[in-house]
């Protein structure tokens, strides 16, 4: 609260702001942990992601996740390249967890809608997409108990800053 | 006399809106917001990545400027979903997580709290990118102008803070933005108490839309990614959470297939902005300048090659040098009419050496690109072209 003192008034008003109900944060907050938490109670296979993802994605990352010209990156392919000159980072294989997956469509996408599809549309055509990629079968049911239990390929493959690295000669 | 009217009439003629007096020699009208002179062009460079509106960036021309100062109209922008439309005074900012009060604040609030002022550069994590593999632009618009250095008006986070009780489990904070894909970074609660800005104010005035208005995160010498625009909410954890821009994208492939992450601050860099690709210059007296930067203090030195990277003499720094901001650098220069390479090349206060593109490529390979910070030559020709090499 405000104290009528001087350059007090300043220094005990800077605390202002209004409590933040747990109604108003339950809203806002859509972090979803690499271990899970934050995932919200819902549930959707990749049979039930293959029609969703034809109606609100495909006509941007092409029937099958290929990606389309135009950068609407492709969300399949490049297991097993990393390690080459010819690197190609995507979803299956790169991101380190499913829950990435989950948290960016949930945010994000469909692109020029976000946040416009129900929870249960968002674990199917997560399930999808990494269906796509041969990372869960197709009728497997993901959930908020078992999303982050899916092994992406990439998950050990993040090392912290190794910086300063480079040693320049004079 | 003829002359001295004929050139106030043009003057005043060419300012669209203001009425020319016939027969005054004053001058125009003033303008409620100042624009430059009409034959000022220079202008940023836009890289839309997408059909989809609102993905891609838009280059400083740092070739065009002057001193370390970028005005707010030719700031680098780099954006992942659009620049929302955002009312200062709907605007809330939400602190919660592993904090005693969780808070929500207006602009108001934030504002009431005792401002801060400081001049900083901004890098994006991704300037230069392409260049690592040896792909280069044609200029340094292109190739460097995702970097830009501004006075950023704000509050520290941490008195912010003292307000919500950041509890002792909290490592990371995650900060969100309310653009339309809700990008959200992870930043370590280390920085987050140092010298962490919420910034409200740019070169003096309020933001400008694409640069986060009204509110948006700024980390000095951190990646500009990082400094998070429309900042809407802020969450302490004991994780980071591994959001798509901190893993697929803003890490580091190396040679051997691992990724560094969390790789926040912009290590010691310098250009050559004049001459540069795309120039032509004549035989005779250039002062060569440029810019050199660190995300880690200051610059200590710059030094500057005319013969290829086989001398090396040092470049006069423009006075003062400050921590985390651009520093302007001039060399004087007279050339010969032969064939050239110039280059320069920066050290900074940790002792950090600028890396030649084939150091740098020798220990992290080609796949990456994100913070690429190698030494940049440019080849004059017999001709005066300034060409990349
Ligand atoms: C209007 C076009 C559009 C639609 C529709 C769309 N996306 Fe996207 N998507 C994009 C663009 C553009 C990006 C890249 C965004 C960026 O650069 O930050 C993207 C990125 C992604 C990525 C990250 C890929 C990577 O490797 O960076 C995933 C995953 C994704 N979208 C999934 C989906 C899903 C699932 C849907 C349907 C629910 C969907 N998208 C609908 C345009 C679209």
């Amino acid at each position: 609260m405000c104290k009528l003192v001087g350059f007090l008034v300043a220094v005990s008003c800077f605390g202002q702001g209004r409590p933040a109900s747990a109604e108003l944060i339950q809203k806002l907050d859509i972090t979803v942990f690499a271990d899970g938490r934050g995932l919200p109670v819902g549930k959707g296979t990749a049979a039930a992601g293959r029609a969703i993802y034809k109606s609100k994605c495909a006509v941007c990352h092409n029937d099958n996740g290929e990606g389309r010209e135009k950068q609407y990156p492709a969300l399949i392919g490049g297991i097993g390249t990393l390690a080459t000159e010819r690197s190609v980072k995507r979803v299956g294989s790169f991101w380190p967890y499913a829950t990435t997956v989950f948290d960016y469509i949930r945010r994000s996408m469909p692109f020029d809608h976000p946040r416009t599809m129900g929870v249960d549309e968002v674990y199917a055509v997560t399930a999808f997409v990494l269906h796509l990629n041969g990372l869960v079968a197709e009728g497997m049911e993901l959930n908020e108990k078992n999303l982050a239990a899916v092994k992406m390929p990439n998950r050990d493959g993040f090392v912290p800053d190794q910086r300063p690295d480079v040693k320049a000669r004079r | 006399m003829k002359n001295r009217r004929r050139f106030l009439a043009f003057g005043a003629g060419v300012l669209a809106g203001c009425k020319k007096a016939p027969d005054s020699e004053s001058g125009a009208h003033m303008r409620v917001y100042g624009e430059r002179a009409p034959g000022e062009t220079s202008a940023r460079w836009i890289l839309e990545l997408s059909a989809s509106p609102g993905t891609g960036s838009s280059r400083t021309p740092l070739a065009d400027l002057y001193g370390t100062i970028t005005p707010t109209s030719l700031h680098y922008e780099r954006h992942h979903s659009g620049v929302p439309a955002i009312e200062a005074s709907k605007h809330e900012l939400v602190i919660h997580g592993l904090v005693e009060k969780p808070l929500v604040l207006t602009m108001e609030d934030i504002r009431k709290f005792p401002s801060f002022s400081r001049t900083y550069f901004m890098e994006c994590g991704g300037n230069t990118m392409g260049e690592q593999r040896g792909n280069t632009q044609p200029d340094v618009q292109r190739s460097h102008g995702l970097l830009s250095g501004a006075e950023w008006t704000g509050v520290p986070l941490r008195e912010v803070l003292k307000a919500v009780g950041v509890k002792p489990e909290a490592k990371w904070m995650i900060a969100e933005g309310a653009d339309a894909g809700r990008m959200a970074r992870s930043i370590p609660i280390e920085k987050v108490m140092d010298d962490a800005l919420l910034a409200y104010g740019q070169n003096g005035e309020a933001l400008r839309p694409e640069q986060g208005y009204p509110l948006r995160l700024f980390l000095p010498g951190w990646e500009g990614n990082t400094c998070v625009k429309w900042l809407h909410r802020l969450q302490f954890a004991d994780a980071p959470a591994y959001s798509a821009k901190e893993t697929a994208y803003y890490t580091e492939l190396g040679k051997d297939g691992k990724a560094q992450i969390f790789t926040f601050v912009m290590e010691a860099r310098s250009v050559i902005t004049r001459p540069s690709g795309l120039q032509k210059i004549a035989p005779g007296f250039h002062e060569i300048t440029g810019l050199a930067w660190t995300g880690k203090g200051r610059i200590t030195q710059v030094e500057v090659s005319v013969d290829g990277g086989k001398t090396w003499a040092e470049a006069e720094l423009q006075q003062p040098v400050l921590p985390l901001a651009l520093v302007r650098f001039r060399y004087p220069w007279t050339w010969d009419g032969k064939e050239a390479v110039i280059q320069s090349r920066c050290t900074d206060e940790t002792g950090f050496l600028q890396p030649t593109h084939e150091e740098l490529v020798e220990v992290r390979g080609s796949n990456s690109g994100y913070h690429y910070n190698a030494i940049k030559p440019w080849r004059v020709g017999a001709d005066g072209m300034v060409t990349h090499v």
